[in-house]
């Protein structure tokens, strides 16, 4: 089992500690919920070190990046971050990533689980010349403080206006000292920042912040609330509502599928399946009762299993209430169709709802 | 961490309160701080019989579903509705509000399968 550089600190601070993607992480430190509403109402602090890091120097990276990938690489601006997801032919997705755009190289953060099928993916379509690929997973820290406060209580630790930089840019800079790539990005459906150091700068970089910025509400969060925060602001999470199985199109993500790029793998399958528009799809559900809906449930229509829950949790910021994401046939997605969940082997009501389930206040 | 003196503990980290032929179940605090946030607590019909260390509903944190056992056979007198509001009393209150049965005791002599505050005790720090 593999320890990122915060490990001592999450055992130190009594954080529980589980297996993820090979990693020992922390799932929670003070309680799920306590640290969800931190991150809603005022900030909470995360180790994503697990997550993989990759650099990527070269004139013709790009262009080829365009080529293994849905979104555009090519007309990013400097010091834009941007979402974006490799495909396999089918159309399904190997991962969902970010890429920063950096003087004169790119950092590609890829998901912890799927690390190493990226790194070789990346490496078996590589030009022979023009692209040169650094694995950095494992020793790059990344850091990411998430909340509405995250800009007051992480300005004095920086020396660059964190004011001035925009959602999903970056820059780099030092953050206590310590040089780091600063990008306003995140996973919660908050403001915040990713900071991406050496691993062993990163201790010193967490003790730092908590320490100073404690006072102020914030709060080391653990796996189970970034969870939850990305449930309820809608992102995807590989493994539930992305698969090699589950397109982009089918989860909805549509918005980063550039079909007028030039020749991309997976372009023609996701075409196609756009035209057909007949496609099982992900949707939001809302539970009308407070059974939590859980991954595999079936969701059932007249009788009938119509689809499966990918996530499922309460939403403390949606009520309270039962919210889930389900893979469901066509015919039963649009909004207000009432379904059932099963549950123990009782149908349990639930509505389709748009997602996100929560937006926050700009 | 020493265990409430006047309760009955299960292996499965439930705890009996017994007055008489009436019995109230809940889960311990060492229970309740395993789960994390219990957001759903699914509990049997009133009248309805159970059986020594069957499951008999179930308890849902963020996280994880268990299975609730019974620590003692009977027929259930009442069950916690307030739960279905406010699971969350669970973890505030395992002992007090955040009981989850009351039963009528169908044989008091499978109390002595169950253990005492030292017993139980001595199984939460074997799990440290």
């Amino acid at each position: 089992m593999k320890r990122t550089a915060l490990y001592d600190e999450h055992v130190r601070a009594g954080a529980r500690i589980v297996d993820f993607a090979g990693f020992e992480m922390p799932v929670q430190y003070a309680g799920i919920l306590k640290e969800h509403d931190a991150v809603r109402h005022r900030a909470g602090l995360f180790d994503l070190s697990h997550m993989g890091q990759f650099w990527l120097t070269g004139e013709r990276v790009p262009e080829w990046a365009d080529t293994l990938t849905i979104n555009t690489v090519g007309t990013m601006k400097p010091l834009q971050a941007r979402y974006n997801i490799f495909c396999n032919d089918a159309g399904g997705a190997h991962d969902d990533t970010i890429f920063y755009r950096l003087h004169g190289r790119w950092l590609l953060v890829v998901n912890a689980g799927n690390a190493d099928k990226m790194w070789a993916h990346l490496n078996a379509n590589r030009p022979s010349s023009g692209v040169e690929l650094e694995n950095a997973h494992g020793r790059r820290a990344l850091i990411a403080i998430q909340g509405p406060r995250s800009v007051e209580m992480l300005q004095p630790h920086v020396d660059l206006d964190l004011g001035a930089m925009r959602y999903y840019f970056c820059a780099e800079g030092h953050v206590n000292g310590v040089l780091a790539v600063i990008a306003r990005t995140g996973y919660t459906g908050e403001d915040g920042f990713e900071l991406f150091v050496d691993g062993e700068r990163a201790s010193e970089l967490w003790q730092a912040l908590l320490r100073d910025c404690g006072p102020q509400g914030l709060e080391p969060c653990g796996l189970g609330a970034r969870d939850v925060l990305r449930l309820e602001a809608g992102m995807p999470l590989y493994g539930h509502e992305l698969t090699e199985e589950i397109t982009p199109v089918q989860a909805g993500l549509t918005w980063a599928l550039k079909l007028n790029k030039p020749e991309f793998v997976g372009k023609a399958a996701l075409a196609a399946q756009c035209e057909r528009d007949d496609y099982p799809r992900i949707v939001g559900l809302v539970m009308s009762g407070r059974a939590p809906a859980r991954e595999g449930y079936l969701v059932m229509h007249d009788g009938r299993a119509v689809g499966e829950i990918r996530s499922g949790s309460v939403g403390p910021s949606v009520g309270n209430k039962s919210i889930a994401t389900a893979l469901v046939e066509p015919g039963v997605a649009t909004e207000g169709t009432r379904l059932g969940v099963q549950v123990r082997g009782t149908a349990h009501e639930a509505t389709v709802v748009p997602l996100p389930f929560y937006k926050r206040a700009r | 961490m020493a265990q409430p003196e006047n309760l009955l503990y299960s292996k499965e980290h439930e705890w009996v309160s017994l007055d008489g032929d009436s019995a109230t179940i809940g889960i311990t605090d060492y229970a309740q701080s395993a789960l994390g946030d219990i957001v759903y607590v699914e509990l049997p019909k009133v009248g309805s019989s159970i059986k020594q260390f069957s499951t008999v509903g179930v308890i849902e944190s963020v996280k994880a579903v268990s299975d609730l056992f019974t620590p003692l056979s009977g027929e259930i007198v009442e069950v916690n509705s307030a739960l279905e509001n406010d699971p969350a009393a669970v973890n505030r209150e395992p002992y007090g509000a955040g009981w989850l049965l009351k039963i009528r005791v169908a044989d008091p002599a499978e109390a002595k399968a169950l253990l005492s505050p030292t017993e139980y005790d001595k199984i939460v720090h074997a799990s440290h």
